[in-house]
């Protein structure tokens, strides 16, 4: 099975969309750090994350998916473990257990968790007959969601673990939910939404008042949400070049190397470099649903749909945030924002996608 | 439904999910045009507001230095609290937080802020002086959600103590909201109010410049950007000497009136006291309400620079000014010219006192003037009449304004018909006359304008304007009234009598200084009714004067001292001598006597009612 294939038939117009954003992330997060006591030089750290990345990109690529898939049960029952050890072993930052410490690195489970619900996902539904789930499929791919998503919200990690919904929902998707049921379900969402207000933690109810009313505080969400847009909207049409926003050099756009780092790159890079960066992003995505068409099956397709999925929902929530139509969450840019796990992670998911791509004549 | 395969997805839900691919990029990019393009330019204010803060940096106020340039008024720095509106939207929820970290009343405060409403908001408004370690400390911790409060490096002004020069110097406060709107000043500006400080405030105050710097999202200095020096203000040089005021300070102590001491030659002040003072360190940086209600509410008026303010009868010390219009008259015969003393007159149908009960027996113009003979110049006031007696009056120095470089000077009041037609719709009364001759009736004079006249007298008819500053590049001001050199001679011996010969000053001699002058006892109700009243009445309600002068003539010091209730002329004349005796003693290089800078230790330096029984 492993020889069969061959780098060429890679996705290479894929893989330089991800580098060339992967870079513009390099280069954004050596602006945002060039002048931070602690954080100086953490693009060389990225570059070393991306090139990782690219290598567990290239062997998952080499390996052949279904292998991940026959696997399936043990991956979720891996990743339920290892979400449950976080809960009980991890190392506490900020009030929030989120990382397992792993030979002196912190690694954040939960981003890996996504690749494995994406894989986990794709099985489950690959294997339906029919031609669109049931509801008792649909109830299925919920509980099979539901608990590392339950898992991860306990850490408290809302936003990563409102990530894996939209894995969830493209899956049962593009599997064929009738549309009725599809409306029933979005429905539904919409009428449980104020009942999660009862059980969101006060930061994370705050954090949605700022985002409803964004001027009050000088601290706090609203703070944030308002400095970024000013980074954003100062840096205009044409940007006031690399390492020279004020917002971004003087600190006020918060965790600016990280979760905000597309308010620094939109402050130097203004509008054109914005054009360029979602640009990039949009070719990246359609190529992406692309290769849901060329897919060699079913499950092969469901994977990359999972992984297309759970990119746009990243891109709307960060970049949203970033310009004030989303609230304030620990959603990083896949990409751009500097993060060992979620970087290695993105690459393994595109590692998925390129064992899915190479293997499109395979007569399977 | 289309498939792509027997096992494939539905091909049109691929290409849904490429349009909300397309929608979402749309989405977010008009969400970038909105800010980047199309209110790019309010957003770039805003991080301009980030990134600049203006900070004032306050012009130091200029010392005022006595004649020899000795500091009398200095200053020191502190921290004040401003809050600067630029910083946030969002006022009103900070305040309780500000309040309570500045230990602030929150309705004052409040009040504070609404009031600079109509202030540009870059405009810092003060909200606590004189800042403690506990304040700066609450603002330094609060840099960053607290942006509005500043730390501003102010000058105050340091005062001596005891109130000594209080009214000279008058007071600095923060400029009126009038004065704001007006534009003659920005709002917190220190301004003088009083004094000195008012009447040379141009000179004193600098111009604030200020210091534009570059802070990180904590609020801390990265950067100086560029910085407009602040001008300090100009020192002003008094024409004042300090070892003088010194002296004049002690021998006020404890008395409630005013004493001057002036340069005739010039018209330089050398000394200048107004009792009872007050601290107008009190008001160096924001008077407490409680402070300033007792200083306005104090019956004995604390602010009223009496020395220029205060508006009383002359007494007898007018007497001087009588003589000199009766000899430029040519009145009678001075050699000649007597008038008998019963203790009492009769004129126009009415008795008319005299101060000494049994008289003076036959008196001559020398003897009046030297014992205060109210009877003879009862009748030297009647051939005189109002108008020349009025006309002299205002020729040497009275019933107006001196024009010393004060503000708030009063100008008395020489009475005529004229004026009492005008003012009391009411014909003059000739015995009215016979009151004004011996400096009682409606004439009301001014410390510093007895000072003022009898220095132009004693000088020959040579008035200098009295002045405070130094000027020594522009020669004084001069008024001339030609005087008969005779009738300064004769004023003059007559002076020197008052204190050398049996006269009623002799507590002002001094061994080897010729010291003269004149006492004056100003009733404030007439004699007739006093005789109805008992003793004690009068000894409440007399102003005690005297105006002393070394030499006498051309003198070069001039001592005016007004002592309200201070029975007797006699009581005010050594606190003048012993401001002429430190002068004589520092300008003739007298070594100095030992104590001769203490007021006590003079001989009826708390002059005595005895002395003063004594010549009644």
């Amino acid at each position: 099975m492993l020889g069969r294939v061959r780098y060429r038939e890679m996705d290479w117009f894929l893989l330089g969309l991800t580098l060339l954003i992967a870079l513009l992330g390099v280069v954004e997060i050596y602006s945002t750090t060039m002048n931070h006591p602690r954080f100086a030089g953490l693009h060389l750290r990225q570059l070393t994350w991306v090139a990782l990345g690219l290598l567990l990109l290239f062997i998952i690529a080499r390996i052949d998916y279904h292998f991940w898939l026959d696997q399936a049960p043990w991956v979720y029952l891996a990743t339920v473990a290892g979400l449950v050890a976080v809960l009980v072993l991890g190392t506490e930052k900020f009030g929030a257990r989120r990382w397992l410490e792993f030979g002196g690195m912190n690694f954040q489970v939960s981003e890996l968790a996504k690749w494995s619900i994406i894989v986990v996902l794709a099985k489950l539904l690959g294997d339906l007959r029919s031609e669109s789930p049931t509801l008792r499929d649909v109830a299925k791919v919920g509980v099979v969601t539901g608990v590392p998503l339950v898992l991860i919200a306990a850490q408290p990690d809302l936003g990563t673990a409102l990530t894996l919904i939209p894995i969830a929902a493209a899956g049962v998707f593009l599997a064929g939910l009738r549309w009725k049921h599809a409306a029933a379900f979005a429905l539904v969402a919409i009428l449980v939404l104020p009942v999660g207000w009862f059980v969101l933690k006060p930061y994370q109810r705050s954090r949605l008042t700022a985002f409803v009313n964004p001027e009050q505080g000088t601290q706090g969400p609203g703070y944030q949400t308002l400095q970024s847009k000013i980074a954003v909207g100062s840096g205009a049409f044409w940007g006031k070049g690399l390492g020279q926003g004020s917002q971004n050099q003087l600190g006020f756009i918060p965790v600016r190397h990280a979760e905000f780092v597309f308010a620094a790159y939109a402050e130097e890079q203004g509008f054109v470099g914005v054009l360029l960066a979602l640009a990039a992003y949009l070719v990246l995505l359609l190529r992406l649903l692309h290769n849901v068409e060329t897919a060699p099956d079913r499950a092969g397709a469901l994977l990359v749909a999972g992984v297309t999925g759970l990119m746009s929902f990243h891109l709307l929530v960060n970049v949203g945030m970033v310009i004030g139509y989303m609230p304030v969450t620990g959603i990083p840019l896949p990409l751009m924002s500097y993060g060992g796990s979620a970087t290695l992670t993105t690459f393994m998911m595109l590692g998925l996608v390129m064992s899915v791509r190479m293997r499109r004549f395979v007569n399977l | 439904m289309a498939l792509l395969a027997e096992s494939k997805l539905s091909s049109e839900r691929v290409t849904l999910l490429r349009w909300i691919v397309v929608a979402l990029f749309v989405l977010l990019l008009t969400g970038f045009w909105q800010l980047q393009v199309v209110r790019s330019d309010y957003y770039a204010t805003l991080a301009e507001r980030n990134r600049i803060r203006t900070v004032p940096v306050m012009a130091p106020r200029g010392m005022i230095l006595d004649r020899e340039g000795r500091p009398l008024v200095t200053h020191y720095t502190s921290f004040s609290v401003v809050f600067i509106r630029e910083y946030t939207e969002q006022i009103q929820e900070d305040l309780p937080r500000i309040a309570r970290g500045l230990e602030l009343d929150p309705d004052w405060l409040a009040k504070r802020l609404e009031d600079a409403a109509g202030q540009p908001p870059y405009q810092p408004i003060v909200l606590k002086d004189e800042a403690t370690m506990a304040d700066i400390a609450f603002i330094e911790a609060h840099r960053t959600d607290l942006p509005e409060l500043e730390l501003l490096l102010v000058y105050r002004r340091r005062y001596p103590d005891l109130g000594y020069g209080a009214h000279l110097f008058g007071y600095v406060g923060e400029a009126t909201k009038r004065e704001v709107e007006a534009q003659e000043y920005e709002s917190g500006d220190f301004v003088g109010k009083m004094g000195v400080e008012r009447h040379y405030n141009e000179f004193l105050m600098g111009v604030n410049g200020q210091r534009r710097v570059i802070v990180d999202s904590r609020g801390k200095e990265v950067q100086r950007l560029d910085r407009l020096k602040p001008v300090p203000g100009r020192p002003v040089r008094l024409t004042l000497d300090a070892n003088l005021q010194r002296v004049a300070e002690e021998v006020m102590q404890g008395h409630q009136g005013a004493l001057v001491a002036l340069d005739p030659r010039t018209g330089e002040i050398l000394a200048a006291v107004s009792r009872p003072a007050f601290d107008p360190n009190l008001f160096a940086v924001r008077i407490r309400q409680d402070d300033w209600r007792s200083i306005t509410e104090d019956p004995a008026k604390p602010l009223l620079n009496r020395v220029i303010q205060a508006q009383l009868a002359p007494g007898s010390v007018f007497k001087v000014v009588v003589a000199t219009a009766a000899l430029e008259e040519g009145l009678f015969d001075k050699e000649t010219f007597r008038v008998t003393c019963p203790g009492w007159a009769n004129h126009y149908g009415r008795t008319f006192r005299c101060w000494v009960p049994n008289g003076h027996g036959v008196v001559d113009l020398h003897k009046a003037i030297v014992q205060s003979c109210d009877v003879f110049f009862y009748e030297v006031g009647r051939r005189l009449g109002i108008e020349r007696l009025s006309h002299y009056a205002k020729q040497l120095g009275l019933g107006s304004r001196t024009g010393i470089d004060l503000p708030g000077e009063e100008a008395g009041l020489v009475p005529s018909p004229e004026w009492k037609q005008r003012v009391q719709k009411q014909p003059w009364w000739d015995g009215e006359t016979i009151n004004v001759a011996i400096g009682q009736g409606p004439l009301l004079v001014t410390p510093l304008q007895l000072a003022y006249s009898f220095g132009g007298i004693a000088s020959g008819g040579v008035f200098a304007r009295p002045h405070l500053v130094l000027n020594e590049n522009e020669p004084p001001v001069i008024h001339r009234v030609n005087l008969k050199p005779t009738t300064v001679n004769t004023i003059a011996d007559g002076l020197w009598g008052v204190v050398n010969e049996d006269g009623t000053a002799r507590s002002a001699r001094l061994a080897d200084v010729p010291v003269a002058g004149k006492t004056g006892t100003a009733q404030l109700i007439s004699l007739e009714t006093l005789g109805r009243l008992r003793q004690k009445v009068r000894t409440l309600t007399d102003n005690a004067w005297f105006v002393g002068l070394a030499p006498q003539k051309n003198p070069e010091i001039v001592v005016a001292v007004l002592l309200e209730h201070g029975q007797h002329g006699a009581s005010a004349a050594p606190l003048a001598r012993e401001v002429i005796r430190v002068y004589y003693d520092k300008m003739h290089r007298r070594p100095v006597a030992p104590g001769a800078e203490s007021a006590a230790s003079g001989p009826g330096a708390t002059p005595a009612t005895a002395q003063a029984a004594e010549e009644r």
